[in-house]
């Protein structure tokens, strides 16, 4: 059952300014101060709310795990061209370091699934040498922390052969990997490289959220002729989704550089990627299995709008090239826009969307650009400042709602 | 400042190899299996002729003796004497260009060194590849990129083997599998072995086979990537899956102003190949005809499928490191000396002795040479800059970045996708 969310009438105000506590809600606190919200209400299950495009899937009848979407895709990729391998440390015997390469290596064997020395640059650059010649490499980086040793291969010979060559030899290879804050894995481990990649041009960057997501955006890479930096979320790995039967056709792909609606709202536009679109969204599913007296499971537009503020969430799934349309009329639409993500806040993703909008939209704003990100230091070990260096769903409220707060109140309500 | 013997092993044969050269035979060398690596380690030290610099003598006169090369056919003399010509006068040329200001930027000549890249790529096939340095107009030209598409190129026209886009360090020619063209030292190395990974995996995986055996790619780098981190990670990777791969070094003893023996623990690169598992050799690289003798080797070796070779080529550059560089560092005794056995006065030499061809023959080939790099100049003075259409092409192979849809097609020449009512 595909549930719609209906806003009450109560809270269609044109003056979304002057928010007040309603109902259950308690204690929340003005600009600088940490929100704490209790519910009592047990969490509803709630099924996305699919595109925005004027499609509909059909009603979601199977849930699969992040994990088991990209396993199918690399599964199905690789049968369906024989020039698709996969490269990287401990995608064979070991099963993949996250068990994202399960059974491939007893499918299609070691020729096809290779486990390399711990040599990231050797091996990304062998991954670039194949794919000049026509082959499809799939290089696994077991975080993309590591992918630091060898970028220089994605940068100077992958992400400029194209250019450098004129169009004589292009780099048709995916590199993969979980990417961004795990849980306590340290300062090393845990820096997201959005940024980082979406800064070259020549590359294309893909950060899937739901399974839906993993499967078609993989595949499209693979299938890319040009080389994609796919980053992927520990975290997500084992997170279920619903899914489409047309979501697990073998033909299934996502374009690269279109974005998707998660939730159409009026108010606000909550751009996010990889994990935090959950955190913009909703919990998956598996969240009913936990306790309800956790902040993680609070749903930041499922808050918004209890207070009426209706939220659009956009997940950008690809940031580079980035859907600055999609984002641009969703701004234009709602006035006033929220970024979040999980990196370094300078030159982070956040930056480059709010000038986009400022460049394209400017006089449609109503309020200044609100930009979530993670916090400006290494990851932190202990689990407290850990959870302060990494934006939460109360830190996304809080933004939305200060962007709201900004209009000037309207004198009259009626 | 480490000290070291002379090295002069004249006799001991090679392990593994199995072909008839006069000084590279074993009859007794046991086969390269893993296990066999690891019960008989290396029985006897490859071979390796001195090389006078590092040992701190002068040179030994019976190692440049002619009487050593296997014999050489006319048609086969000059066909190497034509392309080391062609590469000495494409890079003089490059030098007087720079000069009058017509080329720019960074720009490294190769003068001197035309032994080592004639010597190995004239033996290779058209689809075998070479991946090189920033080093590279002479590889280039060597592996069959007309001079024209070259000058054009470094001039930044339109017309060059990269539209001019990729300049001096890139060049590109999908159709001569030249790979590049690398600016990083050792950024090329993964990159030959990638190529040698793909075509074995081709080979074995894609069942599409040659008779004549796998392609065969050679990678070309100085003395000081020998030090960098990328060319261990290579020689592990390739031993370790047998690829058809030659390293060959061009050991010309400077990186810039580094001096090899300041800048490296053990100044004897050809060392490192035995200690990954693969036949290391050293060889004089201003003489062609036995840089050749121990690049067929290490060709059918690789194509054979027994796997990687590394060929330590001693040369020197007679000129600087770019057109940038003043070249105060190095002594002008060691430039004489070395200028003194400039490959290509040997070849002639060589040839004049063994009545191959008459003097007058080789200077209508030096004439003929002339006339070429003249019009390639010509050409790309005349060739049109690009236009400013051209500067934000090429960055993807997709056209417009969105991927390839389910059908197979470029997303965005889908009319419907770009209207927003195709099913994403």
């Amino acid at each position: 059952m595909l549930t719609r969310w209906i806003e009450p009438a109560s809270t269609q105000r044109k003056d979304v300014g002057n928010c007040q506590a309603q109902g259950w809600m308690r204690g929340f606190l003005r600009d600088g101060e940490e929100i704490i919200v209790k519910f009592s209400l047990a969490l509803r299950k709630v099924l996305p709310t699919g595109s925005a495009l004027p499609m509909n899937y059909s009603t979601a009848t199977k849930e699969i795990t992040v994990r088991e979407a990209l396993n199918s895709a690399l599964d199905e990729e690789m049968s369906a061209d024989p020039k698709v391998f996969l490269m990287g440390e401990e995608v064979g015997e070991y099963q993949g370091a996250y068990k994202i390469s399960k059974g491939l290596l007893e499918k299609y064997g070691p020729d096809r699934v290779l486990d390399t020395p711990i040599t990231e640059a050797g091996f990304a650059g062998i991954g670039v040498g194949a794919a000049y010649y026509g082959l499809r490499p799939v290089v696994e980086f077991m975080t993309f922390n590591f992918s630091l040793q060898a970028i220089d291969h994605i940068i100077n010979s992958a992400a400029k052969s194209n250019y450098m060559s004129a169009g004589q030899i292009s780099v048709p290879i995916v590199f993969r990997g979980p990417n961004g804050a795990a849980a306590g894995v340290g300062a090393q481990h845990s820096q997201c490289f959005a940024a980082w990649y979406a800064h070259v041009p020549g590359l294309k960057v893909l950060t899937p959220y739901s399974a839906e997501d993993a499967r078609g955006l993989l595949k499209a890479a693979i299938r890319d002729p040009d080389p994609v930096v796919f980053l992927e979320n520990e975290l997500l790995y084992g997170e279920s989704f619903p899914v489409s039967a047309e979501v697990l056709d073998s033909s299934f792909c996502l374009p690269i550089g279109k974005a998707k609606i998660e939730r159409e709202g009026k108010h606000v536009t909550i751009t996010a990627y990889s994990k935090m679109v959950g955190y913009a969204l909703q919990e998956s599913l598996f969240s009913k299995h936990k306790s309800i007296f956790l902040l993680n499971h609070i749903k930041a537009a499922e808050i918004l709008s209890k207070e009426g503020i209706s939220a659009e969430v956009i997940n950008l799934r690809s940031i580079r090239p980035l859907d600055r349309a999609t984002i641009n009329a969703s701004v234009r639409k709602t006035n006033r826009l929220v970024t979040v993500e999980e990196g370094f806040p300078q030159h982070g993703v956040g930056a480059e969307i709010g000038m986009s909008v400022v460049e394209e939209s400017f006089e449609y704003l109503d309020a200044p650009v609100e930009r979530i990100a993670g916090a400006d230091v290494p990851m932190p070990y202990a689990a407290n400042l850990e959870r302060m260096a990494v934006p939460q769903v109360d830190n996304i409220v809080h933004a939305a709602k200060r962007a709201c707060y900004r209009s000037v109140p309207l004198a009259a309500t009626a | 400042m480490s000290t070291f013997s002379a090295v002069k092993i004249l006799s001991p044969p090679l392990f593994a190899a199995r072909s008839s050269s006069p000084f590279l035979a074993s009859p007794f060398a046991p086969p390269l299996s893993r296990s066999g690596l690891r019960s008989t380690r290396l029985p006897l030290p490859p071979l390796a002729v001195s090389s006078d610099v590092i040992s701190g003598q002068n040179p030994i006169a019976s190692d440049s003796s002619t009487s050593r090369h296997a014999e050489v056919s006319r048609e086969e003399a000059l066909v190497l004497y034509e392309d080391m010509v062609l590469g000495r006068v494409l890079e003089d040329m490059c030098a007087q260009m720079y000069y009058r200001g017509k080329m720019f930027g960074f720009v490294h000549l190769y003068n001197g060194q035309e032994a080592v890249s004639t010597g190995f790529i004239k033996l290779l096939e058209a689809r075998d590849s070479v991946v090189s340095t920033y080093r590279d107009h002479v590889h280039a030209v060597s592996k069959g990129v007309p001079a024209r598409a070259v000058l054009a190129e470094l001039f930044g026209k339109t017309t060059g083997c990269c539209r001019g886009q990729g300049g001096s360090m890139h060049m590109f020619s999908s159709t001569h599998n030249l790979l590049g063209g690398f600016a990083f030292i050792g950024e090329g190395i993964p990159v030959a072995t990638g190529a040698a990974f793909s075509s074995k995996y081709r080979h074995e995986v894609l069942k599409e086979s040659n008779p004549n055996g796998l392609d065969v790619t050679v990678a070309f780098f100085g003395d000081g990537t020998c030090n960098n981190g990328q060319f261990f990670e290579c020689l592990n990777m390739a031993q370790l899956w047998k690829l058809p791969i030659v390293f060959v070094v061009e050991n010309n003893l400077w990186a810039i102003g580094m001096s090899h023996i300041r800048a490296t623990s053990d100044p004897e690169i050809w060392k490192k190949g035995p200690a990954f598992g693969m036949p290391g050799h050293h060889v004089d690289g201003m003489d062609v005809l036995k840089v050749r003798e121990v690049a067929m080797e290490a060709i059918e070796r690789a194509r054979r499928g027994d796997g990687p070779t590394l060929v330590e080529c001693q040369t020197y550059r007679f000129r600087g490191h770019s057109l940038a560089d003043p070249d105060e560092l190095r002594k002008p005794d060691e430039k004489a000396h070395y200028a003194a056995r400039d490959p290509i006065t040997a070849l002639k030499k060589y040839i004049l002795e063994k009545n191959l061809a008459t003097e007058w023959e080789l200077k209508a080939i030096v004439t003929k040479i002339d006339e070429v790099i003249e019009d390639a100049v010509e050409f790309a003075d005349s060739s049109p800059f690009p236009p400013r259409s051209q500067l934000l092409e090429n960055v993807f192979a997709d056209p417009k970045g969105f991927g390839i849809g389910p059908d197979g097609k470029y997303r965005c020449e889908d009319p419907k996708f770009t209207e927003g009512t195709a099913q994403v």
